[in-house]
C-alpha cells in the first residue's frame, strides 16, 4: 500500500506525542495540504468589512467589493460552499433594493431640494404623525439611501467572500477542544440547510405528480410538514451514527482537575462580565481593564483544562504559516488604514448628500484598500484539475454539478 | 466475537417484542449474513451489536449482548466505537463532515488516535477502498456507490474488529455492489474482520457468506447454520437457490459456478422446450414517443440523443449505472425537465383521446391522465395521515369517481385498514399505496423509479403480479431499476443507458443475456439456453411432465 510508505511523522508537541514511536520526520504530512488557514481568510474578510463600515463613499465601497470579488475569483475552489458567493452578491443587491424602495415609499429624513417625483401621499391619522407614506422623493434622499444601502451590501459581500474562500467547517476545527462538541453541532446544522432545500425541491416535484400545482405559497406550506418530518428523522439517524462513531467519548480526569476547570471557567466569565461593566460604566474605569484581562485569562485557562476531558485528536489541522500572517495582516491593514483615514479625512470618506456633490476617490484611502489584494498573490492557488479528470466521476456524470444545477433549475422556474 | 444470549427486544408501546429468543454466536473473522422477510427485526438485531438498541432507540432489551467481551448493557455505543463499526441503511445520514478525507478521519478523531497514525490509516483506507481520487471531493457530489464506500471506509479507519452493515448494496447498481462486496471480502480475508450484515438482495451476497442467520418470521427464534442448509428452509431465497430447489439439487448451490456444475442434466431436460416468448407488441399506437431527446443540468448533458417508443401493454426496463440518466428520463416524461433539444410526446392512446401532449407544457392536473410516476421514495407522494384520507385526496386530484382509489387499494393491498397511517405501512405496502394513488387517474403510461429498493422477495413477487396485471389491462410501464431479476421477470424490453445515451434497446432475452452485468442468475446457469426466470423453467418442466 503506497499510503503506508509515505513519510508519516509525529508532532513534537502535544501530550500524545510521547506515545507514538518512530524518528522525527517531516511533520508537514500531518497538516492540511495547501489550503490556507480558514481563520486567516475570515480575518482578512472581517478587515475589509470593518473598512466598509467606516465609509459611505460609493467609490471606496465599490473598490472594496471589487477587491473582494477579484480575490474570490482567483482563489476559490470548486467546492459547494465556494458557490455561495453568488448568493451573497444577490443578497447584497436585494438589501440595496429594499433600502431604496423604503426611501422612495416612506420618504427620507434628509432635507432635499431637488424633487425628482412626487408620489400621492397616503393620509394617515393623527397618532401616526411623523410617519409618511408617499410624498416627495428627492435626489438627496435617494443618494443618501443608496450610500447607506451600498455600505450594508458591501459588508454582506465581504462575509460572502470569507464563506466562499474558507470552508466554515474548517474554521471550527481550530476551536479549542472544550468547545469541540458545540462546533460539531454548528457544522451539522450547516450541512442540514442544503439537505432541507433538496427535500423541498423533491417534495414539490412530487406534488406535480399528484396533479397539484407545485408553485405558490400553498404548495410550499403543504410541503413544509413532510420536510420537517424528514429533517427530524435524518437528525435522529445522524445522532445514532455519531454516537456509534464515538462522538462524546470522554477521558477520565482527576476530580481536582474537573473542579479547577469549573472554578476557572465560572470565575473567568464573572470576571469578564465585571470587567466589561467597569469599562463601560461611567465610573470605575480604573479596575475595569485589569479585571477584564484577568477574567479572560481565567476563562481561557478553564477552556484549556476542559479540553483535557475530551479524548479527541485532530486530523491535519490548518497551519498558521507565513502566508496566513500575510493574508490576515492585509485585512487588518485595510481596516486600520481606513479607520485612520476616517479621522484624517472624514469629508472624503463620507461625501455629504446635502448639498449633492459628486463623490471623489480619495487617493490614499483607495491605495489602502488595494492592500487587500495581497491574498490574490500570496494565497495558494486552488487545485481544480483533479475534479475534472478523475476516473470515478464518469460513474455519476451529473453529480459534481448537482448543487449548482438545482439552484439553476429553481432560478429557471422562478423566471418562467 | 459477537454473542447474543437469550436476547429479546421490546420497543415502547409495541404490542409484541421486535426480537425474541435470539441466541447466537458469530466467531471472529466470519462473514455472517442476516436474512429474512421485511419487518422481522433484522435492523433491530444489527442495532443491538453497537449498542444503539436500546441505548439510542429506547425500548427494553432482555438477555445479554456482548461484543469482544464488552457487555452492551454497561457500554454505551460511543464506548464500543473502537470495536464495532456500524453503517446504517442510508449512508447519507451517516456523514458528519463534508469532505471524504475529513469523514474518514472523523471516527479516529473521536477516539483520540495520534495524528501520525491517523494520517497513515487514512491513506491505507483510501487505497483499500479505491477512494484515493476522491479524497478532496465534497461528499454531496459523490454517487451512491462512492458514498457507500466512504461510509464503510469511515468506520474502517478506527480498525474495528466487527463491522455491522445494514443493506449495504440495496441502493447500488450491479457494478457498484460488486465493488462494495469485493471490499468486504478483502476485509474478511486479509484483515480478519468480522462482518455481520443484512441484505435483501441475496443473489448478490449469499455466496460470500460463511454463516447465515435466518429470522423466519417476527418473534420467531433464528435459524442459524451453513448457507446451503439454511437456504433450504428459508422463505427468502435468490433465484439460483430457487432453481436448485426446483431441480432438486443437493446440497443447494449458492453460486453460479456450483449451479452450473450441476445443471447439465437440467439443460438436457429443457433442451426440447423454449421459454414462453413475450408477445409481439410492435402493433398499437405508441403511448410515449421520445425522439433525439437531450436534457441538460447546467453544463452537464444528462441525456443525449435518446430515442424511445413505448406501446400499450408493454413493460420496458430502463437499466444502467447510478447516474446514467434513468431518473432524468423518467422525470422528463412527466414534464419536470425541459428538453434542451428533441421532443417528448405522450400519445393519444389515453381515455381522453385527442392529439398527444408535450409533458413540460401541460398542466400537472391534465398530465395526470396521461402519465403517472411513482418516485424512488414512494412516501413523497403521500401527504394524508390515513389511508382513507389519502384515497379521497387522490380521487379529488384525479377528478375520478369517489371511491375509485380505495377500490384500487383494496385490489393492490388487500387487508389494509382505512385508518392506518401511511408512515406505519411497510416499504412494500407503501409502494402499493402510492401505485394506487397514481393509478387513480388511469394513466395509460406508468413510470416506476427503483420500485424494488427495500422490498423482500415476497413483496417483490406481489409487485410483479400487480404490474403483470396492469400490463394485461393495457397499461404501458417503464421501470428504472438496478434489479436484473425484476427486469428479467417483468420486462418485454430492456433499454440500457450509459452516460445519458441509449446503448442497448431490444427484447429482454437478447439484451440481458448479452452482458454479464445485467444477466439474471437463471440465464447464467442455463446459458446458452435462453431461460431467464425460474418461472419459465418451472412452467416448461410442468409441461414436460404433463406430456409424459
Amino acid at each position: 500500500m503506497s499510503g503506508a510508505a509515505r513519510p508519516a511523522g509525529h508532532p513534537p508537541t502535544g501530550r500524545r506525542a510521547q506515545r507514538s514511536s518512530g524518528a522525527q520526520r517531516s511533520k508537514d504530512a500531518l497538516y492540511s495540504r495547501g489550503a490556507l488557514h480558514a481563520g486567516a481568510w475570515w480575518l482578512w474578510a472581517l478587515g475589509l468589512a470593518t473598512a466598509a463600515s467606516r465609509t459611505t463613499n460609493p467609490l471606496l465601497l465599490g473598490l472594496l467589493v471589487a477587491v473582494a470579488g477579484y480575490v474570490v475569483a482567483v482563489r476559490r475552489t470548486d467546492a459547494p460552499w465556494a458557490r455561495s458567493y453568488g448568493a451573497f452578491l444577490k443578497l447584497g443587491l436585494v438589501v440595496l433594493a429594499i433600502r431604496l424602495t423604503f426611501a422612495v415609499l416612506l420618504g427620507s429624513p434628509i432635507p432635499g431640494t431637488r424633487v425628482l417625483v412626487t408620489l400621492p401621499e397616503v393620509p394617515l391619522p393623527d397618532w401616526a404623525r411623523g410617519v409618511r407614506i408617499g410624498g416627495r422623493v428627492t435626489a438627496e434622499g435617494l443618494v443618501f439611501a443608496l450610500y447607506d444601502g451600498l455600505k450594508l451590501a458591501t459588508l454582506l459581500v465581504c462575509v460572502g467572500a470569507a464563506n466562499a474562500l474558507a470552508n466554515p467547517a474548517r474554521l471550527l476545527k481550530s476551536l479549542p477542544g472544550a468547545l469541540y462538541e458545540a462546533g460539531v453541532a454548528v457544522v451539522v446544522a450547516m450541512t442540514f440547510a442544503p439537505n432541507l432545500v433538496a427535500d423541498v425541491q423533491r417534495l414539490r416535484a412530487a406534488r406535480r405528480l399528484r396533479g397539484r400545482p407545485d408553485r405558490g405559497v400553498r404548495a410550499l406550506l403543504q410541503v413544509g410538514l413532510p420536510v420537517l418530518e424528514g429533517a427530524l428523522e435524518r437528525s435522529v439517524a445522524l445522532a445514532a451514527a455519531m454516537d456509534a462513531r464515538g462522538y462524546g467519548r470522554t477521558a477520565q480526569v482527576p476530580p481536582a482537575v474537573a473542579r479547577a476547570t469549573a472554578a476557572l471557567t465560572l470565575g473567568g466569565l464573572l470576571g469578564v462580565c465585571a470587567g466589561t461593566y467597569g469599562l463601560l460604566a461611567a465610573r470605575g474605569a480604573g479596575f475595569g481593564l485589569p479585571v477584564l484581562l484577568a477574567g479572560l485569562a481565567a476563562a481561557l485557562g478553564g477552556l484549556w483544562l476542559g479540553g483535557r476531558r475530551s479524548a479527541r485528536s485532530r486530523y491535519r489541522p490548518d497551519r498558521w504559516d507565513a502566508r496566513a500572517w500575510l493574508v490576515s495582516g492585509s485585512g487588518v491593514a485595510v481596516a486600520g488604514l481606513m479607520i485612520w483615514a476616517a479621522s484624517y479625512a472624514p469629508q472624503a470618506l463620507d461625501p455629504p448628500a446635502v448639498p449633492l456633490t459628486a463623490p471623489v476617490l480619495p487617493l490614499w484611502p483607495a491605495a489602502g484598500v488595494l492592500v487587500g489584494l495581497l491574498p490574490a498573490f500570496v494565497a495558494p492557488a486552488p487545485a481544480r484539475a483533479p475534479h475534472a479528470k478523475n476516473p470515478h466521476s464518469p460513474q455519476n456524470p451529473q453529480s459534481p454539478q448537482d448543487p449548482q444545477t438545482t439552484s439553476e433549475d429553481t432560478g429557471k422556474e422562478a423566471t418562467r | 466475537m459477537i454473542r447474543f444470549e437469550q436476547v429479546s427486544v421490546t420497543y415502547d408501546d409495541a404490542p409484541r417484542p421486535a426480537l425474541q429468543g435470539v441466541d447466537l454466536t458469530v466467531p471472529e473473522g466470519e462473514l455472517c449474513l442476516l436474512v429474512g422477510p421485511s419487518g422481522v427485526g433484522k435492523s433491530t438485531l444489527l442495532g443491538a451489536v453497537p449498542g444503539l438498541v436500546p441505548h439510542f432507540t429506547g425500548g427494553t432489551l432482555r438477555g445479554r449482548v456482548t461484543v469482544a467481551g464488552r457487555d452492551t448493557r454497561t457500554h454505551k455505543p460511543r464506548e464500543l466505537a473502537d470495536v464495532v463499526g456500524w453503517v446504517g441503511q442510508d449512508p447519507l445520514a451517516h456523514f458528519v463532515t463534508d469532505t471524504v478525507e475529513d469523514e474518514l478521519a472523523y471516527g479516529m478523531e473521536s477516539l483520540g488516535v495520534p495524528p501520525d497514525t491517523m494520517r497513515r490509516r487514512v491513506e491505507e483506507t483510501l487505497d483499500l477502498l479505491g477512494l484515493a481520487p476522491l479524497r478532496d471531493r465534497p461528499i454531496a457530489t459523490l454517487s451512491g456507490g462512492q458514498r457507500q464506500r466512504v461510509a464503510i471506509g469511515s468506520v474502517l479507519t478506527t480498525h474495528p474488529r466487527v463491522l455491522v452493515l445494514d443493506e449495504p448494496t440495496s441502493a447500488l447498481d450491479p457494478a457498484a455492489a460488486e465493488e462494495v462486496l469485493a471490499v468486504l471480502q478483502r476485509l474478511v480475508h486479509d484483515l480478519g474482520t468480522t462482518v455481520l450484515m443484512a441484505e435483501h438482495r441475496l443473489e448478490r451476497v449469499v455466496q460470500y457468506a460463511d454463516q447465515l442467520i435466518l429470522l423466519p418470521s417476527p418473534g420467531a427464534a433464528p435459524v442459524i447454520g451453513d448457507p446451503a442448509g439454511v437456504m433450504a428452509v428459508s422463505p427468502v431465497r435468490p433465484p439460483v437457490v430457487d432453481l436448485g430447489r426446483l431441480a432438486g439439487w443437493s446440497p443447494l448451490p449458492l453460486s453460479i459456478r456450483d449451479a452450473r456444475r450441476k445443471a447439465a442434466p437440467l439443460r438436457e431436460r429443457l433442451a426440447p422446450h423454449t421459454p414462453d416468448g413475450a408477445a409481439d407488441l410492435r402493433a398499437g399506437e405508441p403511448v410515449a414517443e421520445v425522439a433525439r431527446l437531450a436534457v441538460r443540468h447546467g453544463r452537464v448533458e444528462a441525456l443525449r440523443g435518446v430515442d424511445l417508443v413505448v406501446r400499450p401493454g408493454e413493460t420496458v426496463a430502463l437499466m444502467g449505472r447510478n447516474g446514467a440518466g434513468k431518473s432524468t428520463l423518467l422525470s422528463t416524461l412527466v414534464g419536470m425537465h425541459t428538453p434542451a433539444s428533441g421532443s417528448v410526446r405522450l400519445g393519444a392512446a389515453g381515455p381522453g383521446g385527442g392529439p398527444g401532449v408535450v409533458p413540460h407544457r401541460t398542466r400537472p392536473a391534465d398530465l395526470l391522465r396521461h402519465v403517472g410516476l411513482v418516485p424512488q421514495e414512494p412516501r413523497d407522494l403521500l401527504y394524508a395521515d390515513t389511508v382513507a384520507a389519502e384515497c379521497e385526496a387522490a380521487d379529488r386530484d384525479a377528478g375520478a369517481a369517489p371511491g375509485s382509489c380505495r377500490e384500487l387499494v383494496g385490489r393492490l393491498l388487500p387487508g389494509v385498514a382505512d385508518s392506518a397511517h401511511p408512515r406505519d405501512l411497510s416499504e412494500g405496502q407503501r409502494l402499493a399505496l402510492a401505485l394506487a394513488v397514481v393509478l387513480t387517474a388511469r394513466p395509460p403510461l406508468l413510470l416506476l423509479d427503483e420500485p424494488t429498493r427495500g422490498l423482500d422477495y415476497a413483496a417483490k413477487a406481489r409487485l410483479v403480479e400487480i404490474l403483470r396485471g396492469l400490463a394485461a389491462e393495457g397499461h404501458a410501464t417503464v421501470l428504472a431499476t438496478h434489479d436484473v431479476e425484476l427486469a428479467a421477470e417483468l420486462a418485454h424490453r430492456v433499454v440500457i443507458l450509459a452516460d445519458g445515451e441509449v446503448v442497448a434497446d431490444g427484447p429482454t432475452a437478447r439484451v440481458v443475456v448479452s452482458s454479464p452485468a445485467f444477466a439474471p442468475q437463471v440465464s447464467k446457469v442455463l446459458a446458452p439456453q435462453p431461460w431467464l426466470t425460474v418461472r419459465q423453467v418451472r412452467r416448461a418442466l410442468g409441461e414436460a411432465e404433463r406430456a409424459v
